[in-house]
């Protein structure tokens, strides 16, 4: 819970040379107190097989920000995001302890049906994946499964305009989502995930399979829709994180006397303060670029 | 040095022609191989079609065999009654063996755990194996004992046959739906049965007709389980699959012990346009399944 140190240790920030120019649009964070918390991830280690993947990751994700999670290849960035609305269930072998509550609520527990939690924490994913359906039921497929049959139009409209897609397909909705560009196909993955009107919208990587154009456009995006949305993401584009994050979580890999690796989260704060003034070596060779 | 190297490249070498010629014999053999599977196919057709040429017409397929052979101007005579019995039991065989075949098929490829997947699959092959004339002698022992012959009898022993080549084919398109698709519908929030009907199944059409198409012309020239459900038929047309209805395959064999001349020619046409069928429906599948694995490599990308 302490690991946000908030305004004054940024403003105590030295002078480390980043090879990162923090220049970002971003309103300075509230006080602390002043955030509401979501996720409250306490000590949690996911396994595939018998071979951990991360350990012991604690942290909070908090309201109306967007937080990032960068780290170098294989650091369980994936992994942990993936765990948030519990889509590893998927995944033959994979096991997870200690807790993620969400709201209170432990997202692993018992009575809890993964449907829902997917259903209030929605994800978009490193390739577009759109339906093989027209632009138009792309987005209102979920809408019609999910009950939120009334207004269907407006719905697909508002979450096309969310996405910032609405002008460059309200002439062809009923063209297939594939016929789009690599880029809109992820807009259109993004207005198809807000419009079942999610709770939080975990990112993994969303841009990385797109151009710099396409880019900038799903970064302005994040920027319009955080008063509405909470946004988790995954990204090895550190320039993309401190442009787009309030707040920046750093995993690196740890190495084992037997030459197992796994993933675990180094260090938690303030964008602003990992990329400027970051307490951990690690996290300081990583963002100057001296590693990863 | 290199020099020296190089010498050793061009140096006569016994071994070299030995190498050479063992390559040209094996290609020679894989080659003839290959050529004389394509020409028993060829010589097949061929010899069926030069045979059954001659019977081939209109009244073959229009009119039923005959009532009065021993008449001094017999009316023409046809298999009609054979063919529609076969479009009527491989037309329930398929009715029953289809959904079946895609539900063990969704069961293994999207639910079942590992453990019951690595049984399944194996199990379908077994039955896919199993000699119709087995399957034959089951459905009689189950069916036809107690409750006599008849068409549906027939079809049952039919979709048993088709079912693991269903199912195999539908296993097949659903394994090559890319699972960003599946987590794509689940990430909104979808449930797993929900996902599958309405994002998997629909991509995997195409794939699933080409095995029907398949099986259809597998189970049409099917004779073994035929002869034990549903044989002792009288020559009139009759379309009631609670009663024995005469088939194309069980017609040709009987036909081909028959003493008359004409009824061997008449057997022999009946049997080229089985074998054209199948050869038909064959070849559409195939084109079916190349069109339809496109299209899903297309969504994938």
């Amino acid at each position: 819970m302490s690991k946000v140190k908030g305004e004054e240790a940024v403003s105590a920030s030295s002078t480390i040379e980043t090879a990162v120019r923090v220049e970002t649009k971003r309103q300075p964070l509230p006080p602390r107190e002043r955030l509401e918390e979501i996720f409250d991830i306490r000590d949690v280690d996911a396994i595939y097989g018998s071979k951990a993947a991360l350990k012991g990751v604690t942290m909070e994700v908090y309201k109306n920000l967007v937080t990032a999670i960068i780290g170098p290849s294989g650091c369980g960035k994936s992994t942990f995001i993936r765990c948030l609305n519990r889509m590893n269930d998927l995944v033959p072998g994979f096991r997870q302890t200690g807790q993620i509550r969400f709201h209170g609520v432990d997202i692993c527990g018992k009575n809890v049906d993964p449907v829902a939690v997917r259903r209030t924490i929605g994800m978009v994913f490193q390739r577009p994946n759109p339906f093989p359906k027209s632009i138009f039921d792309n987005v209102a497929w979920g809408l019609k499964v999910l009950g939120m049959k009334d207004n269907l139009s407006d719905r697909v409209e508002r979450a096309l305009m969310q996405a910032a897609l609405w002008d460059e397909v309200k002439d062809r909705l009923k063209a297939s989502g594939l016929s789009l560009s690599g880029g809109q196909q992820q807009r259109l993955c993004i207005a198809r995930a807000i419009a079942v009107e999610p709770d939080v919208v975990l990112m993994d990587e969303p841009a990385s399979a797109l151009d710099p154009i396409a880019t900038q456009a799903i970064e302005q995006l994040l920027h319009e829709l955080k008063d509405q949305y909470s946004f988790v993401i995954v990204t090895h584009n550190m320039q993309q994180a401190a442009r787009v994050a309030d707040m920046t979580a750093f995993f690196s890999i740890s190495r084992g006397a037997e030459g197992e690796r796994w993933g675990e989260l180094v260090e938690y704060d303030a964008t602003e303060k990992i990329f400027t003034a970051p307490s951990d070596k690690r996290t300081e060779d990583y963002v100057t670029g001296r590693f990863g | 040095m290199s020099a020296a190297d190089a010498s050793v490249l061009q140096r006569p070498n016994d071994r070299l022609w030995r190498r050479r010629a063992v390559n040209r014999g094996m290609e020679i053999l894989a080659w003839t191989a290959a050529a004389l599977a394509v020409a028993l196919l060829g010589l097949l057709v061929w010899s069926v079609a030069k045979r059954g040429a001659s019977a081939l017409n209109l009244d073959l397929i229009t009119k039923s065999q005959a009532t009065n052979e021993f008449a001094l101007h017999p009316p023409p005579q046809g298999l009609a009654n054979a063919f529609i019995g076969t479009f009527i039991i491989v037309g329930i065989a398929t009715a029953m063996a289809l959904p079946f075949g895609i539900l063990v098929a969704i069961y293994v490829n999207e639910f079942a755990p590992k453990a019951i997947k690595n049984f399944l699959s194996p199990s379908l092959d077994i039955l896919n194996g199993i000699p119709a004339i087995v399957i034959g002698i089951f459905v009689f022992g189950l069916i036809v004992v107690g409750h006599g012959q008849s068409g549906i009898a027939g079809a049952f022993a039919l979709a048993i046959l088709m079912l693991p080549l269903v199912a195999r084919a539908t296993i097949e398109v659903l394994a090559l739906v890319p699972d960003s698709l599946r987590e794509a519908s689940l990430g909104l929030g979808v449930p797993r049965w929900r996902t599958t009907i309405g994002i998997v199944l629909p991509q995997t059409i195409g794939g699933i007709l080409t095995g029907t198409v398949l099986a259809v012309a597998r189970v049409a020239g099917e004779t073994a389980p035929l002869l034990f459900t549903t044989s002792i038929v009288g020559t009139a047309i009759n379309t009631n699959p609670t009663q024995a209805l005469q088939s194309v395959p069980v017609a040709i064999f009987e036909l081909s012990e028959s003493p008359t001349p004409a009824d061997h020619s008449r057997a022999w046409a009946a049997a080229l346009v089985l074998l054209l069928f199948i050869l038909v429906t064959s070849l559409t599948a195939r084109w079916f399944a190349t069109r339809s694995r496109q299209k899903i490599r297309r969504a994938s990308r």
